[in-house]
């Protein structure tokens, strides 16, 4: 255990005026490791990921992250700059909405390209290859690396978007409701993917989700948030299988069994 | 005269109640101060009636449960582990070197193949995915599951074919305390066999095992002890 | 002299434009806002070219001015009109003579000497506009140097047409920093920026912008290493001076399919000839 934590929050915050969004949010992320976070609308899940990614700005707290070069920072206190140089190596984001993540206007080939060109690779033909190498790793038919976006299925986008992310091998991915939207084959498929994906690449993660059976099948650990607030914490399989909060024993029986 | 014993499981007044929060805060207390030890090369069955909390000893054992009171000392890497106070990560190392647990079904994950989820145990261990894979591969053999459906996902297979990949998982790694909530339930004869078979092997490298069995027969070929709950309650 | 302040703009806009160009000269590639004037021409019609030519021409400059390379087309000869008339400053069509060059998508064929200017007409200034609208956006990338887009730009051309298909306002690095559209110029001239000895001034009037290269400055062209930047060649030479390494513009001649290929640069041209263009 003598591993060193990947990214450290401590008290999180955000208000929202009167409205709280997140509340004294604190946890630890180790490098591999999967965390969930569960949750109802409103509870605040979404709102962690956006203060760590810098879409929003934290009332206070602090989360300090361990660079690829050892050297520790502040996410929610690095300038603008440096915390977008970060994004673009070191961790990534998989929005809900795949239109989110993706450039819609550029083949999907160019997508998965992108990222390389921006980290300043300039050799057409390997970036193609790399494109590839992803489309098949994701399950797209290789067919389809020079169209667009927009002629892809939901769940088809949603890979892409993966692919995309993942590309320049980050070690951290946030991902936001990674199989909300998606029909339920659809969604089995993708959690498969993920599962394989974050297991070869050694990825940590954190995974907001209102679904528990994706936190059972991809999260080592789990939060679960209500009101802005964390209201239990543990291993996954503890903490749906014996859960001791009040709200999180409704949650857990409220999952009508498949 | 006798070589030092080696503890590899020390349960110590385990307590675990359930509080029902749905239910208007009933609470269960199912485990009230259990006691018992299990050494190294023991295969220690537990006796009980239905409901009187073995499964919940065996999962409070993998940290699946939650325990209020007590201690679960597990040998682990040349030191003990307590499963009731240990933090989530040192559960996750625990389970991945030393504690194994075989329930009675087996969770299915859709599209990933047999083979794959036996050999998992070992890759999570480090052992390269091809080794592994023969691994499981031998071992789905010995329990008599066709090598045809060894590629298939488990999700279609007969609940007592589900039950043998199950029973392939939990055995096939080198955990040093291996826990078994009925794992022959829903097997015929000959698979139980087998299973019997891999908990001599288990015993014979010195793997201390804690398990229930309905079934008497198995009881009697794989026990070197049987103790029941209220035993151990009273301890 | 008419009764407009020299060179049309009064004093407070001349001093207002000249800091925005002594910035861009020092920010190489860089866009500087302007408060850009209405000018007696429409947008799209070169008001930020006039607008830079306006700020740096001084009584003893030798003044031209091309549109696609000639000095006779509407234009040309508008824009020079207005400069002769509200400077008085002598005016030509020989590149040679020239002290400020005004000029819309060509640079000319002569090598600029140090001393001279040129100033560029520029309708979009943006190079990451094609796939960002949002100006807040676009100035964010250029100050992070997250200039993967352009490249995206490059992979897709080479993707739908098999090369990069962009003829002219060709992207460049400038100094090894800001991504640039050169204005609408052919790929062509790209090389002619490269630590060219003279001034390169851009004015985009519409847009608001002015952006520069100082003399000496290294301009690189984007590329794939395995795609490298390549010129426009001809099998033909130019029907009039039988130059092999000018630019040349196709001319249809007849109505039935006759076309000869001229120098774009007609005071080149006429130079090669022996004549006044």
């Amino acid at each position: 255990m003598s591993e060193r934590t990947l990214l450290a929050v401590r008290g999180l915050t955000k208000r929202y005026g009167e409205r709280t969004g997140c509340l004294d949010v604190g946890f630890d992320l180790w490098p591999g490791e999967v965390l969930g976070v569960v949750g109802e609308s409103g509870s605040g899940k979404t709102t962690i990921l956006h203060c760590l990614s810098g879409r929003t700005v934290a009332t206070a707290g602090s989360a300090t992250f361990v660079q690829r070069d050892g050297k520790v920072v502040d996410l929610l206190r690095m300038p603008e700059a440096a915390r977008r140089r970060l994004a673009r190596a070191d961790w990534a984001m998989v929005q809900q909405n795949p239109r989110d993540g993706l450039r819609m206007s550029v083949t999907a080939g160019a997508n998965v390209g992108e990222p390389l060109m921006a980290l300043g690779a300039r050799h057409y033909g390997k970036i193609r290859g790399q494109a590839l190498d992803w489309l098949g790793q994701v399950e797209i038919p290789l067919d389809r690396v020079d169209d667009l976006p927009a002629t892809f299925s939901g769940g088809m986008q949603q890979r892409l978007q993966i692919a995309r992310s993942l590309v320049t091998r980050p070690r951290m991915v946030f991902m936001d409701e990674p199989t909300g939207g998606l029909d339920v084959s659809v969604q089995a498929r993708l959690l498969d993917l993920l599962r394989g994906l974050v297991a070869d690449l050694g990825l940590a993660a954190i995974i907001v989700t209102h679904d528990l059976a994706v936190t059972r099948l991809l999260a080592h650990r789990l939060l679960v948030m209500r009101g802005g607030e964390i209201v239990e914490s543990g291993l996954t399989d503890q903490v749906l299988d014996d859960p001791q909060h009040p709200y999180t024993q409704l949650l857990v029986s409220s999952v009508l069994p498949p | 005269m006798s070589e030092p014993v080696v503890p590899l499981l020390r349960v110590r007044d385990l307590a675990k109640t359930f509080t029902l929060h749905t239910q208007g805060g009933v609470t269960l207390p199912v485990l009230r101060r259990v006691s018992l030890r299990v050494d190294a090369g023991e295969c220690v069955v537990l006796t009980g009636p239905s409901g009187s909390g073995k499964s919940t000893l065996l999962r409070a054992a993998y940290g699946n449960y939650r325990a209020q009171g007590g201690q679960i000392l597990v040998r682990h890497r040349d030191r003990l582990v307590d499963m009731v106070s240990a933090g989530p990560r040192e559960v996750l190392d625990v389970r991945r070197a030393s504690v194994g647990h075989v329930s009675q079904f087996l969770r299915v994950i859709p599209r990933v193949p047999a083979e794959e989820v036996v050999a998992e145990p070992l890759v999570a261990q480090g052992i390269p995915r091809e080794r592994a894979l023969e691994r499981a591969r031998a071992l789905l053999a010995r329990l008599k599951i066709s090598e045809r459906l060894w590629r298939l996902s488990p999700v279609t297979f007969s609940g007592g074919e589900q039950q043998r990949v199950n029973v392939a998982r939990g055995f096939i790694g080198t955990h040093t305390i291996l826990l078994l909530d009925e794992p022959t339930a829903s097997l015929d004869a000959a698979s139980r066999g087998v299973v019997v078979q891999l908990i001599r092997e288990a015993r014979e490298r010195g793997a201390a095992l804690l398990g229930t069995f309905h079934d008497a027969d198995v009881r009697a070929m794989v026990a070197t002890r049987v103790v029941s709950l209220a035993e151990a309650e009273a301890a | 002299m008419s009764a407009y302040n020299f060179a049309y703009l009064d004093e407070q806009t001349k001093r207002m434009i000249r800091r925005a160009i002594l910035k861009a000269i020092a920010i190489p590639g860089y866009q500087v806002p302007f408060g850009s004037r209405e000018m007696p021409l429409s947008y799209g019609w070169g008001t930020g070219g006039v607008q830079v030519t306006a700020s740096v021409i001084g009584p003893d400059d030798v003044l031209k001015v091309i549109d696609q390379g000639a000095d006779d087309t509407t234009n040309a000869v508008s824009i020079r009109h207005f400069f002769a008339r509200t400077t008085g400053v002598r005016t030509t069509t020989r590149t040679d003579e020239a002290t400020l060059i005004q000029t819309r998508h060509r640079i000319p064929e002569t090598p600029l000497r140090p001393g001279q200017i040129m100033v560029f007409q520029v309708p979009i200034p943006e190079p990451l506009r094609w796939l960002e609208p949002r100006e807040t956006e676009t100035r964010t990338m250029h100050a992070l140097e997250e200039y993967g887009v352009m490249h995206v730009r490059l992979y897709e051309d080479i993707t739908q047409h098999g090369r990069v298909a962009t003829a002219y306002d060709y992207p460049v690095r400038v100094n090894g920093r800001y991504i640039m559209r050169p204005s609408p110029i052919p790929k062509f001239d790209n090389p002619k920026l490269d630590r060219s000895p003279a001034l390169m001034l851009f004015g985009a009037g519409r847009e608001k912008r002015i952006y520069a290269v100082p003399p000496w400055t290294p301009v690189k062209s984007l590329d794939f290493e395995d795609h490298p930047f390549t010129v426009e060649r001809w099998v033909e030479a130019c029907a009039f001076c039988a130059s092999r390494e000018s630019f040349l513009d196709e001319v249809i001649v007849d109505d039935k399919g006759g076309r000869i290929f001229v120098c774009s640069d007609t005071d080149y041209c006429a130079r090669r000839r022996g004549q006044e263009a």
